[in-house]
């Protein structure tokens, strides 16, 4: 090569090792508040962190010691009622979109989506208080339940509908070549290979759903004791943690970074456990 | 050689029929031996025209093939004899009649699980294991009884000349076989249902000419019990395979009759230059 | 892998053997007929020559519809074209049998004629000939053809001694003419049965050397 050749040849091997440096260096941007939080939480809150925490009751106020029992219970059924809501109705209105909804009704149910995603949660929980806490006349579980479904909905069916649009249309055409119904297809060939990206789309609705707090105050309110019971106010951790970081008290704002680990924790499991559950024998998407 | 006299040695040939005899012709004579005929079909995709006129009758028990350049409407009109057509939003009129049914008033369902097809690139199904891809036009359908299936299961993938090659490893991904091997799956799948006739859209032109060749054996062998059409832009592979052939250009059936004839003394002129590369 | 092809490849061959039976079968009734003056015999050949005829018709068909259809390569296509030609040669041997039938019921209408000629041997060289060249392509073996080849120019000196002596014949005896020539006639009858084995020959070294082996024998009669 002459001169001029090197030249350009070099000068685009320094662009190349520039870009990969720049994008390199982003992804570490993009990673260190997450592990900064993970840190600083497990630091903070290692030390409030024992069993005890987990199985015992609150205290009363100015009692050393105590636990969140109660509010890891009321944040597992919570995530339960939402999801029993907020899964089926979002899957198959992802099912329906994908599918059936290359109509002007589609795209009205898509913009209205992607609106329901963009609400202030507070507004889904003032709304969840006007539907089931007002007719209940009570504050509930089953009010924080419905108000984490609504919020579940929009990020679950865009997903879903994401993910079944990815399916091929080969496999779809064989279904139906098959002589299965058009309903089977959907349900046993193409819903079964966009499962994994599916999960991917739940398990961000769930947590989601787990990390919010404004709505719970209008509708599960909270509860310092023990309770299970759906028709009844239940404690939450998000709530825990709102209520015992803004106190006075030293040990109290210990629990409350406690508590958001737990939280974490409990996110991450859950997705450890989906992820397994439905892990296919073989090649479905993988997203 | 010894020469001791041999009595009237009689030569060894192929049945010779002549056109006239063994064609079903669309004008009504001897439709009878047609499986399938379709009657001034024209097909449409929104506005556009892709079918135009075309009127042919699939022989029963043999193996017809449709050749023509790209974008000639023979993909069309192999998607129009299941009704697959109106999967992908297009619209048809004219008739079409298997054993003498009109097959729009048939349910659709009910009629592909009587004409079955393969597709051009083979498609197992990603999230199902080898057994349950063949089974899966049973199972999905409400077949219950296990050893019936199993049965089932085997005797196509027979027939699909598959079972020697996976019969110790039925339960791994359907997608885990090479490319042949998945083709043969999909006829596998497709005969399990036992279909009367087998539409077959390029079946072999995702696959190496080995795959390609058993194949080819395999459609040789299906006759027997199946009707087969087969759509290929490869005219040498209609010339291997096929009883009758049916010429289409832009969307029209110009011509159609026993494969010897067609690509030893073709009728018209355009399906000559078709054949001989002088175009398309 | 046995594809149909092959099959079809095989029943061509077969009915290219048998239709050669009938050929061989033919010459030697015919000469039968000769020797044995029997014009009952000849009549037999006469009769069932048109079963060579339509086995010449049915290859013919076979031969177009492979090719048209199968679109063969290498040694199948070798194989396919030699058919093509060694048909058409047994189809003109069925013609020289015919001939040679009726030469025989001439020769057996008039008193034989005192003379012994190289008939016989000729007769019994060209059969072997035809038959040689035959297993060579049953059996694909060139060295055995080649052998057909060599035996060739032994058949054309045998010819031009029988006509030397058929003439002398003529000179001597002006009264045998007739008979003479037809001696002459089933002598070059021969002489040609021979040259179309030749040819089947030459085609089997085609087929399975792809070395075309025609028109080559230089002036000593050696051939590559």
């Amino acid at each position: 090569m002459n001169r001029r050749e090197r030249f350009t040849f070099l000068w685009r091997k320094v662009k190349d090792k520039a870009m990969a440096l720049l994008t390199f260096l982003c992804v570490l941007l993009a990673v260190v508040p997450l592990f900064l939080i993970f840190f600083y939480t497990l630091g903070q809150g290692m030390e409030a962190l024992n069993v005890d925490f987990l199985v015992q009751m609150p205290k009363p106020v100015g009692e050393a010691g105590g636990g969140m029992a109660n509010a890891l219970a009321g944040t597992l059924i919570l995530i339960s009622l939402g999801s029993l809501i907020g899964i089926p109705v979002g899957i198959f209105a992802g099912i329906y979109l994908a599918e059936y909804g290359d109509n002007p009704f589609g795209t009205a149910v898509r913009f209205l989506s992607d609106v329901l995603s963009g609400i202030p949660s507070i507004v889904v929980g003032v709304v969840a208080y006007i539907l089931v806490v007002i007719p209940m006349k009570t504050f509930s579980a089953l009010a924080g339940g419905v108000a984490l479904g609504i919020l579940m909905i929009p990020t679950i069916t865009r997903t879903t509908e994401e993910m079944i649009r990815l399916v091929p249309q080969s496999y779809r055409e064989a279904g139906l070549a098959l002589g299965l119904p058009q309903w089977k297809t959907t349900m046993r060939v193409v819903l079964p290979a966009a499962l994994k990206g599916i999960t991917t789309g739940v398990l961000l609705g769930i947590a989601r759903a787990a990390g919010e707090t404004a709505p719970l105050l209008f509708t599960a309110l909270g509860n310092r004791f023990w309770s299970t019971a759906i028709k009844e106010p239940i404690a939450s951790l998000t709530v825990f943690i709102y209520d015992y970081a803004k106190s006075p008290f030293e040990d109290w704002i210990q629990q409350a970074w406690a508590a958001a680990l737990i939280l974490i924790l409990l996110i991450f499991l859950l997705n450890l456990i989906f992820r397994f559950a439905t892990r296919g024998r073989y090649g479905e998407q993988q997203v | 050689m010894e020469s001791n006299k041999s009595d009237v040695p009689m030569p060894l040939q192929k049945p010779r029929v002549s056109s006239q005899e063994s064609l079903p012709r669309v004008d009504g004579m001897q439709e009878s031996s047609a499986k399938m005929v379709a009657k001034n079909i024209n097909a449409y995709f929104g506005k556009t025209r892709a079918l135009r006129d075309v009127s042919l009758a699939i022989p029963r028990n043999r193996v017809t093939a449709i050749i023509g350049p790209s974008g000639c409407g023979k993909s069309t009109f192999l998607r129009c004899l299941n009704r697959m057509h109106e999967v992908a939003r297009g619209t048809m009129t004219g008739e079409i009649t298997l054993d003498g049914q009109t097959v729009m008033a048939y349910d659709p369902v009910l009629l592909r699980r009587r004409v079955g097809m393969v597709f051009q690139k083979p498609n197992p199904f990603p999230t199902m294991s080898v057994f349950d891809n063949a089974a899966a036009g049973l199972k999905l359908n409400g077949v219950g009884n296990k050893s019936f299936i199993a049965e089932k299961v085997e005797k196509s993938l027979r027939a699909a000349a598959l079972w020697d090659e996976v019969k110790d490893s039925l339960g791994k991904s359907g997608v885990s076989l090479s490319g042949g091997q998945q083709q043969r799956l999909c006829i596998a799948r497709a005969i399990a249902v036992d279909p009367e006739v087998l539409l077959m859209d390029e079946p072999a032109s995702a696959l190496d000419p080995i795959s390609t060749a058993k194949i080819e054996e395999l459609i040789y062998q299906l006759k027997a019990n199946y009707t087969i059409v087969i759509v290929t832009h490869n005219m040498q592979q209609a010339a291997r395979v096929s009883d009758s052939t049916a010429f289409f250009y832009m969307g029209e059936m110009v011509e159609f009759d026993e494969t010897k004839t067609m690509f030893t003394t073709p009728g018209k002129k355009q399906t000559e230059d078709y054949i001989t590369g002088r175009f398309g | 892998m046995e594809r149909h092809f092959h099959q079809e490849l095989e029943a061509l061959k077969s009915n290219i053997v048998r239709m050669a039976t009938l050929a061989e079968e033919a010459i030697a009734d015919a000469m039968r007929a000769v020797a044995e003056r029997s014009p009952a015999i000849a009549q037999q050949v006469l009769e069932r020559e048109q079963q060579i005829n339509s086995f010449e018709i049915t290859n013919d068909h076979a031969v177009v519809d492979l090719l048209a259809l199968q679109q063969p390569v290498a040694s199948d296509l070798r194989l396919i074209l030699a058919a093509l030609k060694i048909n058409n040669d047994l189809e003109r041997i069925g013609d020289h049998a015919v001939n040679l039938a009726e030469s025989a019921i001439s020769v057996a209408g008039r008193p034989p004629l005192d003379v012994r000629t190289e008939i016989p041997r000729m007769s019994q060289l060209a059969l072997q000939m035809l038959r040689e060249a035959i297993d060579g392509f049953i059996h694909n073996t060139p060295a055995q053809a080649r052998g057909v080849l060599e035996k060739d120019d032994l058949m054309d000196s045998l010819n031009r001694k029988t006509i030397n002596d058929l003439v002398d014949v003529i000179r001597t005896q002006p009264n045998a003419v007739d008979q003479a020539l037809e001696l002459v006639r089933i002598s070059r009858n021969l002489e040609r049965v021979a040259d179309l084995a030749t040819n089947i020959a030459e085609e089997v070294v085609f087929v399975a050397e792809a070395h075309i082996v025609k028109h080559q024998a230089d002036k000593d009669g050696n051939r590559p």
